[in-house]
């Protein structure tokens, strides 16, 4: 027990190490900077992806549909680890300087690049998914309203973008911020690429504890890991994901009540 | 990508089928055993959270919230590292198993929940006037009429299930995600990229499609008979769930 409250009290010391905990916010900050820019890119190329699904049924269109439909389903029935591992081999990444490598925070500039590869692939299984959540949208917005649109002169792209989206829109918000949570969530994937969000920093620091938690004496005896490291380490790492996921859930439900009453 | 027509990648990947068929083996088998472990839970946590017993219900929401809000990654890889440095050795498989169940518990309770509560209250009277106690209630009256409405999204959630087992790749399992990267990156066969990820991805594909298709056509065929005998208030709880 005694022993317990030693490697207890050397695990909480890394938490205190301020090298450690502005490596970890470090972290969560590209968390929600990766899920922010993966979120606003998907929601607008779903949208695209929706209306060509549900509207581009007649005539040459036909193929059009077809192919957003193909996307669609073929990114919602792989898993995302698939796609980061295709994106990390085969998707090209734009020429990166040193400076800017540097201006986020890395020595290599290999590391910017997986960086920009994972954020394509997770852009491209989320676009899928914010797809099918517009669609959704579309379908509950009545027949009447494009009706009412076309007799008053609005051509179809107007009707789409001035009288459709917005009412499809307002339905779906509570369901797109869910899906930010997943989209939160997802991010922590790219940790088995690069280690740049909080889940892969989080995973380096647990390989690294016996340097911090205080059981490292010189470089012949590096010290141990202990399991309470690993509790602590990913605890913090739960409690972070959680306060933010939590909270987000929380304007969820409070919507969905809302509309309902 | 361009080894996709490239006859030799083609050659190498038909040479290793069995590590492909071996990988989709292991994804479906961890699939199933979650699968199970995730009902178990899930139905347990519906009948909590749908219970009169105050302690209960907060612990089912806990439960939930936690499992929801977290990553699965973080959830496996705590596992398995909790386990790894206090000493205890359990197999990767294993670890697989008891986390894709118990995140995938979570959101099952929440089908389960929602179902319960879908059903009219009268159902649950009606049951106690004739003399049911809870579980009989549960087993015989409200659990029968919640099935048909809790399938589809049921069904969604073992498309992810079956989705999520590429977590373990992160701990060294051997689902397929895991055994076609680890092929492509190998030494003796790396490089065949293109017809490797082709096979990987539709073998993920040629489950999870019909799969989807099936809860997709269900679901709407439910949509239809609602409009037909219920009003819209009462199927409000079911289509959160299965938004």
């Amino acid at each position: 027990m005694d022993s317990f409250m030693t490697d207890l009290q050397g695990s909480l010391g890394i938490l205190k190490n301020p090298e450690v905990i502005s490596y970890l916010l470090k972290g969560l900050l590209f968390t929600m900077g990766i899920s922010l820019i993966a979120i606003v890119i998907s929601v607008a190329a779903g949208a695209v992806l929706a209306l060509i699904r549900n509207y581009c049924t007649r005539g040459a269109s036909r193929i059009l549909g077809r192919l957003a439909t193909l996307y669609i389903e073929l990114f919602r029935n792989t898993p995302l680890m698939l796609w980061m591992f295709i994106c990390f081999v085969t998707c090209p990444a734009p020429a990166i300087s040193k400076e800017f490598a540097a201006l986020l925070g890395f020595s290599s500039t290999v590391a910017v690049k997986t960086l920009f590869k994972a954020i394509v692939a997770l852009t491209l299984f989320e676009s899928a998914i914010m797809a099918e959540i517009v669609r959704g949208g579309l379908n509950s917005v009545a027949r009447g309203q494009f009706e009412a649109s076309y007799s008053q002169g609005f051509g179809t792209l107007q009707t789409m973008t001035l009288i459709v989206l917005p009412q499809a829109f307002r339905n779906i918000i509570p369901t797109l911020l869910s899906q930010m949570i997943s989209t939160i969530k997802d991010s922590s994937y790219m940790a088995s690429l690069v280690t740049i969000e909080l889940m892969g920093c989080t995973k380096l620091i647990i390989s690294k504890a016996n340097a911090y938690n205080g059981t490292w004496v010189d470089r012949f005896n590096r010290g141990t890991i202990h399991v309470t490291d690993v509790f602590v380490l990913f605890g913090f790492a739960f409690l972070v994901y959680f306060a933010i996921n939590f909270t987000l859930s929380c304007v969820v439900r409070r919507m969905r009540r809302e509309k309902r009453a | 990508m361009a080894t996709i027509f490239s006859a030799k990648a083609w050659a190498t990947v038909w040479q290793y089928r069995g590590t492909f068929l071996n990988g989709f083996f292991n994804t479906l088998q961890s699939a199933v055993v979650g699968l199970i472990i995730a009902l178990a839970i899930g139905f347990a946590l519906g009948l909590m959270a749908t219970g009169g017993k105050r302690p209960l219900r907060i612990f089912a929401r806990i439960y939930v919230e936690f499992f929801q809000n977290t990553p699965l990654i973080l959830q496996v890889c705590f596992l398995y590292y909790a386990l790894a440095y206090s000493g205890i050795k359990i197999r990767v498989v294993v670890i697989g198993f008891i986390s894709l169940g118990l995140y995938t518990g979570a959101y099952v309770g929440e089908v389960v929940r929602a179902g319960i509560t879908s059903i009219p209250f009268g159902q649950f009277d009606a049951a106690r006037s004739q003399g049911f106690g809870y579980f009989d209630t549960m087993r015989l009256i409200i659990l029968p009429q919640t099935i048909k409405i809790i399938l589809p999204p049921l069904v969604n959630q073992m498309i992810n299930l079956i989705k999520n087992t590429s977590c373990l790749y992160i701990i060294g399992g051997a689902d397929l995600i895991a055994t076609t990267y680890n092929f492509v990156t190998g030494e003796s066969t790396g490089g065949a990229y293109g017809p490797a990820y082709l096979v990987g991805g539709l073998m993920f594909f040629c489950v999870c499609y019909p799969l989807s298709m099936i809860a997709g056509r269900w679901e709407r065929k439910l949509k239809e008979r609602d409009r037909i005998t219920v009003t819209p208030e009462e199927t409000n709880d079911a289509k959160e769930a299965t938004a």
